[in-house]
């Protein structure tokens, strides 16, 4: 049976080019990048020449990057990093459609004594800056929200959020593990103080991210050791994860113009025929301001546990959220959040494409779609 | 039989392993489910370690898992939580707090593994479902019905908890097991190199670890917010004598000795409980002795029902030896009043009456 992705929101395959300039790394350019003979030498430049490959593709200066072990920890870092930073009353904004990097570290901060809001999104799934402003308090000290949102893809007005938080001059966290790669990002544009990315969401390599920390930002240590990452973040650096890290970066940063508009091409069609050839179906959240390849679809009267499973028994996969929260006997927490009942929260897929959809499979996918919809509603296995 | 996939029900355990590997081994098309069915880290106050008898465990799942890989088929996990807390944890609690004791292995069988999970083989296009089961599955033609049938290995039979099985279920179920004893099964999974070959059985209720269904449900109360309204009450004699107090009806069983916290001289049994004014009726082993009881909700599987009183041996709980009794038809078709041969000890009501002849299973119900 040939097997056909549709989940690349969940994560990518490594791209050629990424693999090959990963490989050396392992056997022959191996050093420890602190060493101070020539084979440290060489790792540390390994390290330092993707750094300013992941730099330039947020528009950041290159010791503003601080490498770590993906965008969890990015974005443990920025919130923990910065609700843990003072003493005292704290209170923290984000919005109720974040990652569970985000949300999860917001209720252990809650734990430890501060006071966290939860901005709603209306049904579009895209926040209302103004809510931002209508919520910050005195001793409000992270703003923290999502570039792109990883079940519906909207994209969030960040610059327009940032603008109201350097006003009250608060730092601004932005979480940016599903844009980086499908939209153009430039932190200093969007006025982003903390933002969060990840390779393998990006054609690279599992186990690495990094947290921008625009100069003069402070944020606490959360582990503990020795010297590198500027004394941000200790640990031998994962040269060749890092080094296939900044490939993918400049990569995506190339592609960018000339593969969005192909995917977005293809995720419309997709739309498109699902709605006119399946009945009761539906696109959840806005259209408009998403990333090129996401979309999320409800499928009325289905479950979309058992979807899933079909499809995949058919060669597709897609899933129902996102991919660590797989299993959850709770509807998910965005598609509740921007309105939709439980049932029919149950009841939607997302699709997530990448540079290596083509329409035949966009096709494919559609009978798949229709017979397995069709075939569930007729069982009625209920959501 | 048609070649489309049979769903099989893996729990991680040995018996469903071998079904599947069996399956497999046989060339049909399989698809293994492993149906995640209650949430062992959300009432953490019961999480003792090395607790016996825990269902859905990450373990188990990475045991199915395993095994699956092993036999090269396709392999899902399932969220069922939510139909199992309402269809057989809620009742569960409900029962015990009005003074039954019930029978959740019953009713997961008739609501999840039966329903729900044939639900789920239809999604994945299959027409069957196997399970680890120990019980046979017959096809009459005769009467035109399919009929269930005690295990070959006796002592692990499993017909007590499957009497709610209706015709349609029936007709779509594979209990490969059914002909095969225990040691057996273990011999062909170690024959069959199966990861689990090794592994410990599964005991009592899946979800209450260590057995202990008293903090089961004070901890689920719990969580859930629920506070029974009043659960202190007298512990009084048949003849109406107070010896003492509990502290709820549902921590008692009907034929339970021990845990009374009274003492008198000769040994005194919970003879019955009544939630309505919390009193826990105790007193010696002849008064647990019952010649009748009426079951309701009464399921017919090898008969189309009962018009006339019929004879058959009757098993009042699972560790019962069936005993002969008569069986009389009520006016409501879903009641059967059951006269026993000889007095049966601690009639419970809430466990379930279950009809035999000889092996077969001619029905069952819920003694009242």
């Amino acid at each position: 049976m040939e097997r056909v992705y549709f989940d690349h929101n969940a994560t990518t395959p490594v791209a050629s080019e990424v693999l090959e300039a990963m490989v050396p790394a392992f056997g022959q350019t191996y050093g420890n990048a602190s060493s101070i003979h020539h084979f440290g030498q060489v790792a540390k430049q390994r390290l330092e020449a993707a750094r300013r490959q992941i730099a330039a593709s947020i528009h950041a200066h290159p010791a503003e990057v601080v490498f770590t072990s993906g965008g969890t920890e990015a974005d443990n870092m920025a919130v923990l990093g910065i609700g843990r930073a003072v003493s005292g009353p704290r209170h923290l904004i984000t919005t109720a459609i974040e990652h569970p990097a985000v949300l999860a570290v917001c209720r252990q901060l809650e734990r430890e004594g501060a006071e966290v809001t939860r901005l709603p999104v209306g049904s579009t799934g895209v926040l209302d800056p103004e809510s931002v402003r209508s919520a910050l308090r005195s001793e409000t000290v992270l703003v923290s929200v999502m570039h792109a949102n990883n079940e519906l893809g909207t994209v969030q007005p960040i610059a327009e959020i940032a603008r109201i938080t350097r006003e009250a001059g608060v730092v601004f966290h932005v979480d940016g593990v599903q844009a980086l790669g499908k939209i153009p990002v430039n932190v200093s544009a969007l006025g982003a103080d903390l933002y969060s990315t990840s390779a393998h969401k990006l054609y690279g390599p599992k186990g690495v991210g990094a947290l921008y920390v625009r100069k003069g930002t402070r944020i606490a240590a959360l582990t503990f050791g020795g010297h590198h990452e500027r004394d941000r973040r200790p640990g031998t650096e994962n040269v060749p994860a890092i080094v296939g890290f900044g490939v993918a970066a400049e990569l995506a940063a190339g592609n960018l113009a000339t593969d969005g508009e192909r995917i977005a091409g293809l995720r419309d069609r997709l739309e498109t025929v699902v709605l006119d050839r399946i009945a009761e179906t539906g696109i959840n959240g806005a259209r408009t301001a998403r990333t090129p390849n996401t979309t999320n679809i409800y499928f009325d009267g289905i479950d979309g546990e058992a979807l899933v499973i079909a499809l995949d028994l058919r060669g597709f996969a897609v899933s129902t959220g996102s991919a660590c929260s797989s299993g959850a006997v709770t509807p998910s927490h965005v598609l509740t959040a921007i309105g939709l009942s439980a049932e029919r929260a149950r009841a939607s897929i997302r699709f997530s494409l990448g540079t290596s959809t083509t329409g035949q499979q966009v096709d494919a996918l559609v009978e798949a779609l229709e017979a397995s919809v069709v075939h569930l509603r007729r069982i009625s296995v209920h959501a | 039989m048609p070649d489309t996939p049979i769903a099989v029900a893996m729990s991680g355990g040995v018996d469903s392993s071998t079904v599947a590997a069996l399956l497999a081994r046989q060339g049909r098309p399989v698809v293994g489910l492993t149906m995640q069915l209650w949430n062992q880290r959300r009432l953490p106050e019961l999480s003792v370690e090395g607790a016996t008898g825990r269902c859905c465990s990450l373990d188990d799942v990475y045991d199915a898992r395993r095994v699956a890989e092993q036999i090269g088929i396709p392999y899902y996990v399932v969220n069922f939580e939510r139909q199992f807390e309402e269809q057989v944890v809620k009742p569960f609690v409900a029962e015990y707090l009005a003074g039954r004791t019930p029978v959740p292995c019953t009713l997961c069988n008739n609501y999840i593994k039966f329903d729900r999970f044939l639900e789920m083989a239809d999604a994945v296009g299959a027409d069957h479902i196997a399970t680890g089961h120990y019980a046979r599955i017959r096809y009459c033609a005769e009467s035109g019905r399919y009929q269930l049938l005690r295990a070959v290995d006796g002592s692990k039979d499993q017909t007590y908890f499957l009497f709610g099985l209706t015709q349609p279920q029936l007709a779509r179920t594979l209990f490969p097991l059914g002909e095969m004893t225990k040691p057996e099964v273990r011999e062909l999974a170690r024959a069959m190199d199966l990861s689990v070959a090794g592994k410990g059985d599964s005991q009592e209720i899946c979800f209450v670890p260590n057995g202990d269904y008293a903090a089961f449900m004070s901890a689920y109360l719990r969580d859930t917010g629920v506070e029974p309204e009043r659960t202190r009450g007298p512990i009084v004699t048949s003849s109406g004598r107070t010896l003492g107090e509990h502290q709820g009806v549902h921590h008692f069983t009907v034929g339970q000795r021990r845990g009374l916290g009274v003492a008198v001289g000769e040994p005194l049994y919970v003879i019955s409980t009544d939630a309505q004014s919390q009193r826990v009726v105790v007193g010696g082993n002849d008064e647990l002795l019952v010649a009748r009881l009426v079951a309701k909700g009464v399921n017919w599987i090898s008969l189309v029902g009962a018009p006339a009183p019929i004879r058959a041996q009757v098993k009042i709980r699972n560790k019962h030896a069936a005993a002969w009794a008569t069986l009389q038809a009520a006016s409501d078709p879903l009641r059967v009043e059951v006269l026993f041969d000889e007095p049966q000890r601690a009639v419970t009501p809430g466990q379930g009456a279950v009809f035999y002849d000889g092996d077969l299973v001619l029905g069952g119900g819920w003694i009242e």
